[in-house]
């Protein structure tokens, strides 16, 4: 039981930019179920790309089974080895049975298949572990639940013995998680290794044997399920340094200037996304919305830009009601956006640095006159855009996409500063960047604020959102499970409820 | 597929320099015109001797010269309309049946009213070819810009729509009596034929095409909706974000698209064939994609490259007239559009070469 199944010492990757994995250690056992835990950007998914063969690393060893691996080139040698990753995003051929699906790459140069023997052996394999899988059904008509089983029922066709899990519950019901956990503990009893990775502390505690802690691309520690408690794993995956203080802010007034009552948003695919959200913004007030990443903070922030439409409540704006509002009448309303996808949605990564200074009030004069478009006032514009707030451009005329991300979002912010917003709302706006970017675009949030502008902060770094807000309210699962004033926060308490833990902790 | 194995590594390319950007489409004519001579020489002809006639019957004679030009009109003017489509990353591939539907659309006007003066007729057939064209583009812009139905298809077969109802006309109820059964409708009144330069072929369709080159790059560089049409292009999502009605953008962009190639329809019958037949264009809305990729969508190469087009089409017939393969050009067309569209990949990632033991070259 206690054989080392793969080791990776010393693991270094680094991207453009940002130091995904800084030499870490990772032990699985034989037969364990062994969790990854981390907050977004920890390095999780980087790890496992590198153990399933996605990416090289740039330094470190991987050991399999006592053997030094020089490299694992490719996804198909990690498969090979013993090794497969199912994905958040499932790679299934939806108009192919389950068995072809399983089947599919693992037989050539045969020229008859007689799938009733491959599904006969399939139904086999996903009885021994309790899977209940129909092996002639299309993969259009299975469930969510039904497609993972399928990715499983493909590594474990390929005698997988090492199965890599990427946030497996993120689309699963309660029902489905429970038969996922059951086939899980099954599988580790036959000797598979399993490495789930997740941020769901519940989950962990529930059907893992040890867990790793990753932050911000290191070693945080590894600990047994049976030593260690959902306060300890918060304070691994949350715990750093604090690097910038706030000093003189000024005082929130008692205005609100955003109101959002009982909002009902629906997610992609028609389920509720935020659910009967509440809260005011008061001008020069920052308020944070922690919570981990796909809690509802997307559709939050599309709904109060006008981006997504809204199923129930309210909206108002300095008093103004702007619920099912377009986007054009958000913007005149002077409420900014700081997207999480800077880069694309922000920006337009093919225009220049012009181009991107006008793109939230190109029809407004003096910027467009009638129908036309004065360049002299675009080029003054983008010009002071890029003096004031210190952007490092070599020529305006570059395409942006040519930015270093710290200046994308000095650029960014700049221009949404500059249309004097009432309302501005920023997802993760320090997301990627360095200590001094980060600081500029601190800087430049509290100013803001200080001017009377109310902020809406979007963040899942605690520290971010207790050194700059004045309240914090923490989103799980499209709810606000509590809104927390910045004398009473706790970094503990509120991680515990952004993974969903006991509110009554923060509540008294 | 690993290609360090053979001492390369492919990367992304963050920037296109200009240089590169402009010999691209150079190569890939270079390409082209060497891989043709190869299945020339193959064929058993001389290539330099092809090509030889080739270029001398586009550029070599007065003739060959306004020959050429006359040609390049309908291919501005589609090149210019699909390029606008291409810009908002619309895969206008209608062109074809556009320029149909606009002569359609200007034929019924010159034939309805043959006795109206020219300086009546003509503007009225000149709103009449935009307006067939615009209305032959519109239709699937409707459900692509509703519902995401895929351009590419639905453009493409309402081609066969248009070239087959010119077709239906002709043949039937617009025939010419006089025709001694020619699929021809009567010739057009004085007045509704477009004034020619001397005695070449050459008609004022060049002013209405050089015309349309300044405003359209005026529009796209020099106004609002110009620029919600770059931004709509290079992203859909930073669109939405800047509060840009996408759908309406779409369906704006897709008629002007297609009114511009009705134009082409509206110049070719109005300058050059002066009745509506059933040939009256040898594919231009196709190559209008290739010159519009080659042109890089920009307006004023578009304007270059379909001169160079016109020379080649019509270098052709005077190919066919010496008794050398005329397909060579349909074909030469083709692996251009195959080498410009490969060589897309060298702006976007660069080749570099590595030592066997790693170490980046």
């Amino acid at each position: 039981m206690t054989r080392a199944v793969i080791e990776m010492r010393g693991i270094t990757k680094q991207f453009p930019g940002v130091l995904a994995n800084d030499s870490v250690h990772f032990r699985l056992l034989e037969g364990e179920i062994h969790a990854l835990l981390g907050e977004n950007g920890a390095g999780k998914s980087t790890l496992m790309s590198i153990l399933s063969g996605l990416y090289k690393p740039d330094a470190g060893e991987i050991w399999l089974r006592g053997a030094r691996m020089n490299v694992i080139g490719s996804p198909r040698q990690a498969l090979d080895l013993g090794i497969g990753m199912v994905h958040q995003h499932f790679r299934l051929v939806d108009s192919f049975s389950v068995t072809e699906n399983v089947i599919l790459g693992t037989i050539s140069g045969k020229l008859s298949l007689k799938i009733k023997d491959y599904a006969g052996h399939l139904s086999g394999i996903a009885q021994q572990f309790g899977m209940k899988v129909d092996p002639y059904a299309k993969v259009w008509q299975l469930s969510i639940g039904e497609k993972q089983r399928v990715e499983i029922l493909k590594l474990l066709y390929r005698g997988t013995d090492l199965l890599i899990l990427d946030e497996p519950t993120a689309v699963l019901t309660p029902q489905e998680t429970r038969d996922l956990f059951q086939t899980l503990r099954q599988m580790a009893a036959t000797g598979k290794s399993i490495i789930l990775i997740t941020h769901k502390l519940q989950e962990v505690m529930e059907v893992a044997d040890r867990i790793t802690v990753l932050r911000k691309g290191r070693n945080a520690g590894t600990v047994a399920v049976k030593d260690t408690s959902e306060q300890e794993l918060t304070r691994m995956m949350v715990e750093r340094d604090v690097l910038f203080t706030t000093a003189g802010r000024a005082k929130t007034s008692e205005q609100p200037v955003l109101t959002v009552q009982d909002l009902c948003v629906p997610g992609d695919h028609g389920r509720l996304a935020v659910k009967n959200v509440s809260m005011d913004v008061h001008a020069g007030e920052i308020l944070g919305i922690a919570g981990v990443a796909g809690n509802g903070q997307r559709e939050l922030t599309e709904a109060l830009t006008g981006l997504r439409p809204v199923s129930g409540g309210k909206i108002l704006v300095d008093d103004v009601e702007l619920t099912h509002k377009s986007t054009r009448d958000f913007i005149d309303a002077r409420v900014s956006s700081i997207p999480e996808d800077r880069l694309g949605t922000g920006l337009v990564p093919g225009l220049d640095v012009y181009d991107n200074a006008i793109l939230k009030d190109y029809r407004k004069p003096p910027v467009g006159k009638g129908i036309l478009l004065n360049h002299r006032a675009v080029h003054e514009k983008a010009e002071k855009m890029v003096d004031q707030f210190h952007v490092q451009v070599s020529d305006l005329q570059y395409p942006v996409r040519m930015l270093s991300g710290g200046n994308l979002q000095r650029l960014l912010l700049a221009r949404e500063i500059m249309s004097q917003p009432r309302l501005v709302i920023a997802s993760y706006p320090a997301r990627g960047l360095d200590i001094s970017a980060t600081e500029a675009v601190y800087r430049m949030l509290l100013d803001l604020c200080n001017e009377g502008t109310a902020v809406l902060l979007i963040s899942e770094d605690l520290d971010e959102l207790i050194t700059l807000a004045d309240r914090i309210a923490v989103i799980y699962n499209g709810e606000i499970v509590g809104v927390v004033p910045i004398e009473d926060a706790d970094i503990e308490d509120l991680g515990t409820m952004m993974v969903g833990g006991r509110r009554e902790a923060v509540t008294e | 597929m690993n290609w360090e194995r053979f001492g390369i590594k492919i990367e992304k390319q963050l920037h296109t320099t200009p240089l590169i950007s402009f010999s691209i489409p150079l190569l890939a004519i270079l390409l082209a015109l060497l891989v043709e001579g190869v299945f020339l020489f193959i064929s058993g002809y001389n290539p330099f001797e092809v090509y030889g006639v080739l270029f001398k019957g586009a550029f070599g004679t007065w003739y060959g010269l306004s020959e050429s030009i006359v040609t390049a009109i309908p291919l501005i003017l589609t090149g210019l309309g699909v390029s606008i489509a291409f810009r908002m990353v619309l895969w206008n591939i209608g062109g074809e049946g556009q320029l149909y539907m606009g002569a359609f659309a200007a034929s019924w006007v010159a034939l309805s009213y043959p006795d109206a003066p020219a300086y009546i007729l003509q503007p009225a057939m000149f709103m009449a070819g935009f307006i067939g064209g615009a209305l032959w583009g519109l239709l699937p812009a409707i459900p692509r810009a509703l519902k995401g139905v895929n351009e590419t298809l639905t453009t493409l077969m309402l081609n066969y729509v248009a070239i087959f109802w010119v077709g239906y006309l002709v043949y039937g109820p617009w025939r010419d009596p006089q025709s001694y059964n020619f699929p021809i409708t009567p010739d057009f009144s004085q007045s509704a034929i477009l004034p020619h330069l001397g005695n070449t072929r050459i008609h004022a369709g060049i002013l209405i095409a050089l015309g349309l080159v300044v405003i359209v790059y005026f529009v796209m560089q020099h106004t609002v909706w110009g620029y919600e049409i770059r931004v709509a292009g290079e992203s859909r999502r930073a669109a939405d974000y800047a509060g840009i009605n996408v759908v309406r953008n779409i369906l704006l962009v897709m008629m002007i698209s297609g009114g511009l190639c009705g134009l082409a329809g509206y110049c070719e019958v109005a300058g050059i064939f002066r009745k509506l037949q059933h040939t009256i264009s040898p594919g231009y809305g196709y190559t209008a994609i290739i010159i519009a990729w080659l042109a890089k969508l920009n307006p004023w190469a578009i304007v270059v490259v379909a001169f160079l087009f016109g020379g080649l089409i019509s270098g052709g017939y005077t190919m066919q007239a010496a008794g050398l393969p005329s397909t060579t050009v349909t074909m030469l067309q083709g692996v251009i559009l195959f080498f410009v569209l490969g060589g897309e990949i060298l702006t976007r990632y660069r080749i570099r070469f590595i030592r066997k033991d790693g170490a980046k070259a």
